[in-house]
């Protein structure tokens, strides 16, 4: 049996335990969590035999296409069902079903007492195969349609606990949000219709030895194109301007943060920009709004980060924040693609990691999610304390860990973008990794050290911390393992940059600051933002109810103004401009409509008195009617 | 004048009958527009008729003009009088018009045509006869039997068949189909004994004393009319006449005359005057 | 004389005619009116007959007559039927189309 093959069963496996444990129904309530777990683990055994498949091959002939069927075959419109494993499509597939198999076995515990766990499987389920076909897909429009199945599956989830009346807004809110990015990726797909006639990946995007038709077309629509691509990896990954409802979508299971808005479905963005390089390539205009949102975003996610007391949201305000260094390296071009890639895969491993100790911690304290009522909880569960710190190493960068090889490289790849772009953009991504170090000192800090803080609630059930079940500590050990030795084996060597580069291509920058400064840049900022954090938080008491803060902080709580924002000028102008547009057509158009109608309508109630049903009035208009022709004949004679 | 001179030229003869019967013919038309009854139309065009007859006879079309008479005037004419018979001879039309504006567009619109016609034959080209003599040389009746039966053949059949329609369809369009068996006498008679209405026979019209037309009806004790006396059909088309207030009258002057013989006094201005025969 | 005036007075009688089916309201003597507009035509075609000097317009003529015929049969049919169910014979009781 070819390995090509085996890549539609990929899809399949997750698609088929969506489809039964959906369709099933109660019957399958008592086992539907494991055949979730086991067709996804099934969909990682069949990721692992390709890997290997591909391992064997040529690094240049490491593409794998399968041709399922014609999709909409019409003459000049051609869109197949085609899938296409390379190595960038592979790094994905190994994340997404290893990470995705990890916290399906989380949630079996997570969800134990949650009465509708079957059908959170069979939208886990439905995540994946959306997912994988997102990243398999050989064409955009295909890409597409996976695009949108991780938008329904995101929004299914987040409002899983939909008798919350907040669970339900911030679904809406996210699928909202997410719609004014797909309708930027499906603006992109029309504008790479029309200029190329195509949106396959082969002809459109080339290889290295070939470039394709992308290369051809005016400066102009590439940079169009580019930048609604743009919109729409800002939508799905929760880049500025569109970040709002990542915070928001917090609301739902624990696990669903981990995956989907963590290690997978937000970064979905930078896989469309990675893959769609041979089109930045050419727009350097669009790169430069790349770079910008990306840095922009990283500090802004930070900010946001520091501020918050929610647990689960600060760690959202540090997902958007490391997206935002992917997005920032993906801009950077063929210098910072790999990284991206590579930052995405290790902020895969520690930030799920990270999430499910959130949620182990919140296990254990009756969903308690306020930071300020945990303290001094790593001795009562230290399985989850481990974890969460080596996870919690890993995201600032820690030399050794996985996240210092990937974040360092980054910010190494924006300096090296060279002039003053360069200096700004390494600036930014200095500052963002200082920054970083304070907001999660201050989260490990606030959770696992100090005086216990927690209160009996108003029914006097006092929390009792405790550590979670095996199920649960298992899959935080098996990604506490990823974030600590990830780096190490993707980064020494130039292991990952070797894989990854037939497809995205890779370049040596020249850096105005040698690699080493950077390092040691990067060493002394963490360690700075880590002693402010340690300054303020862990010599000092927490106090239980935070205080007013500065005018920042109180605009970073709330999210640095941005839902704010969004209701002056999008939901205000909105309502605005529609209630003048709902008056201009009442006047105008309707004025217009309705004036012609009554015009006519008067004017037949005039003519209808000729119709008076007498047969001698009609013959008294034939008559006139035939001296008008006697008298047309003659002049026409006379002329 | 003689035929093959009719046929060539416009004698002074032919003016003339042309100036007189062209006079009478328009007269004649006038008069079937204008007529309040419907026989006296009839009449007017049967005149009219039968002068188009002679000026076809003049124009050298002596078959057509015999046609003329004997089928239009004779056939077709004497079937317009057997409907105007059967709608009501004695009925007249009242000419006052009931639809707004519809007889001044009417003159407008034949006034207007009229002299657009006039304007059109003034503005023909062809204005002198070349004369039928040649084509009447073995006979008009000949000439047209000849042109019939070979280049107008088809629609001569045509007109045949167009004929046998005609006839089945006016067949079809009088005739009543009976939906139910006629009744009898005798159902008749309990009919009119179930209802209690009229028993005995409908009483007899007129007056014998003055009248005895059938469209007379008789007076009642009191000296008012019974319709009941009158024929169905008459009653229907209005066609009653009303003898009642001359019957009375009569019985007023009869009084007054024996009041003044015996000399009474104080005698009432006579009220009504004996009326025309009143016809609807 | 001028030859034309037969033709003046085909012109005036059918106008004649015309005018009148616009202005009387019984029936048979709208159908009259008719009559009097094709026996002016038939004055027109003889002439034209006599003017060309061959027999076709005779034809034409005779043709007109048969048709005529054919149409008093079933006009006067409709007429008779109509007033049997109407008991009228005015063209403006026929007005069921009426607003």
């Amino acid at each position: 049996m070819n390995a090509e093959n085996l890549i539609a069963l990929l899809i399949a496996a997750p698609l088929l335990g969506a489809a039964v444990l959906l369709v099933g129904g109660r019957r399958l309530d008592a086992v539907g969590h494991w055949v979730g777990t086991l067709l996804s683990a099934a969909s990682f055994v069949i990721g692992v035999i390709l890997f290997a498949d591909l391992l064997g091959k040529d690094a240049e002939h490491r593409t794998l296409t399968q041709h399922l069927f014609s999709w909409i075959p019409v003459e000049g419109f051609q869109a197949d069902v085609a899938f296409r494993l390379d190595q960038l499509s592979m790094t994905f597939v190994l994340l997404i079903t290893g990470v995705g198999s990890l916290i399906h076995l989380y949630s079996i515990g997570y969800m134990e007492h949650d009465e509708r766990r079957r059908r959170f499987f069979g939208y886990l389920n439905l995540f994946l195969a959306a997912m994988l076909l997102l990243v398999l897909a050989d064409n955009y429009l295909l890409l597409y349609v996976g695009w949108e199945g991780v938008g329904l599956a995101s929004y299914l989830l987040i409002g899983f606990w939909q008798h919350k009346p907040s669970a339900a807004t911030a679904a809406k809110k996210a699928f909202l949000v997410n719609r004014v990015g797909d309708m930027g990726l499906s603006i992109a797909i029309m504008l790479m219709f029309t200029t190329f006639g195509t949106f396959a990946f082969g002809p459109l995007l080339g290889t290295h030895a070939e470039p394709g038709l992308a290369g051809g077309a005016s400066e102009g629509k590439l940079t169009a194109i580019a930048l609604m691509l743009l919109l729409a990896a800002c939508g799905k990954s929760a880049q500025v301007p569109l970040q709002s409802w990542l915070g928001d979508a917090m609301e739902g299971p624990t696990p669903v943060s981990a995956l989907i808005h963590a290690a997978t479905m937000v970064t979905a963005g930078v896989y469309l920009i990675v893959r769609s390089a041979a089109i930045f390539n050419a727009a350097p205009d669009a790169q430069l709004v790349v770079t910008v949102v990306g840095a922009v975003t990283l500090l802004f996610g930070a900010i946001v980060g520091c501020a918050k007391d929610d647990i689960k949201k600060a760690l959202a305000g540090s997902t958007m924040s490391q997206i935002g260094y992917m997005v920032l390296a993906a801009g950077l071009g063929p210098i910072g693609y790999v990284f991206a890639i590579m930052h995405l895969v290790t902020h895969g491993f520690f930030k799920a990691g990270l999430f499910l100790g959130a949620g182990s911690v919140m296990h254990g304290m009756n969903d308690e999610v306020d930071m300020r009522k945990y303290g001094g909880l790593r001795t009562y569960m230290p399985v989850t304390f481990i974890t969460f710190g080596l996870g919690y190493l890993a995201i600032i960068g820690f030399p050794g860990l996985s996240g210092f090889f990937s974040k360092d490289k980054i910010i190494e790849a924006a300096f090296a973008k060279g002039g003053t772009e360069g200096w700004i953009l390494g600036g930014a991504a200095l500052l963002g990794a200082a920054i970083t170090a304070y907001y999660m000192t201050r989260v490990m800090l606030m959770t696992f050290f100090g005086e216990k803080r927690w209160q009996p609630d108003e029914n006097g059930n006092e929390p009792h911390p405790h550590e979670s079940p095996r199920v649960m500590t298992i899959p935080m050990i098996v990604l506490a393992v990823g974030s600590v030795f990830g780096g190490a084996i993707f980064g020494i060597g130039d292991r990952f940059l070797h894989w990854l580069e037939p497809v995205t291509g890779h370049s040596h920058g020249d850096s105005p600051v040698s690699a080493l400064t950077v390092t040691l840049a990067t060493v002394v900022v963490l360690v700075i933002g880590g002693a402010i954090a340690y300054a303020q938080y862990g010599r000092r008491p927490v106090p239980a109810v935070a205080p007013r803060g500065s005018l920042l902080t109180r605009a970073a709580r709330r999210d640095l103004l941005q839902d704010d924002f969004n209701h002056v000028v999008l939901v205000r102008g909105g309502e605005h401009l529609t209630r003048s547009l709902v008056y201009v057509d009442h006047t105008l158009v309707d004025g217009v409509v309705n004036g012609t109608a009554a015009g006519f309508g008067g004017l037949s109630g005039r003519l209808r008195r000729v119709q008076n049903g007498f047969a001698r009035s009609y013959a008294v208009s034939m008559f006139g009617g035939v001296a008008l022709l006697i008298a047309a004949t003659l002049l026409m004679r006379a002329v | 004048m003689t035929a093959p001179l009719a046929a060539y030229t416009t004698s002074t003869g032919e003016a003339f009958q042309f100036w007189v019967l062209g006079t009478v013919a328009v007269l004649g038309a006038l008069g079937t527009v204008f007529m309040r009854r419907a026989v006296h139309s009839a009449l007017c065009l049967a005149g009219t008729m039968i002068v188009l007859a002679v000026f076809y006879l003049a124009n050298g079309a002596y078959f057509l003009g015999i046609v003329q008479i004997v089928v239009y005037t004779g056939a077709i004419m004497m079937l317009f009088l057997f409907v105007v018979m059967l709608v009501g001879v004695t009925a007249a039309d009242s000419l006052k018009e009931t639809i707004k504006g519809q007889r001044w567009l009417a003159l407008l619109c034949g006034a207007g045509f009229g002299i657009l016609l006039f304007a059109g034959i003034a503005n023909a080209s062809l204005k002198q006869f070349n004369g039928t003599g040649r084509a009447n040389a073995n006979g008009n009746v000949e000439g047209l039997a000849a042109l019939i039966f070979t280049k107008y053949v088809f629609a001569f059949e045509i007109t045949g068949a167009l004929l046998i329609t005609a006839a089945v369809g006016a067949m079809v369009l009088t005739h009543r189909e009976r939906t139910e068996r006629p009744r009898t006498q005798r159902e008749l008679a309990e009919q009119r004994v179930r209802e209690g209405v009229h028993l005995p026979p409908l009483p007899a019209p007129g007056v014998y004393a003055r009248h005895n037309a059938v469209d007379i009806a008789g007076l009642l004790p009191d000296g008012t009319p019974s319709e009941l006396t009158v024929n169905k059909t008459l009653r229907e088309r209005g066609q009653v006449r009303d003898v009642s207030t001359e019957a009375l009258n009569d019985l007023r002057a009869l009084e007054r005359r024996a009041e003044e013989r015996l000399e009474r006094t104080e005698i009432e201005p006579s009220i009504a005057k004996r009326p025309e025969e009143a016809s609807k | 004389m001028n030859p034309v005036n037969y033709l003046y007075l085909a012109a005036l009688l059918f106008t004649i005619g015309a005018t009148g089916v616009l202005i009387r309201r019984n029936a048979i003597v709208v159908f009259m009116c008719i009559e009097l507009m094709l026996n002016a035509c038939n004055l027109a075609f003889v002439t034209f007959s006599r003017m060309h000097g061959n027999l076709d317009g005779q034809i034409i003529a005779f043709f007109t007559m048969v048709v005529a015929a054919a149409e008093v049969v079933v006009g006067l049919a409709i007429i008779v039927s109509l007033f049997r169910t109407r008991h009228s014979a005015s063209v403006d009781d026929a007005s069921l189309m009426k607003l």
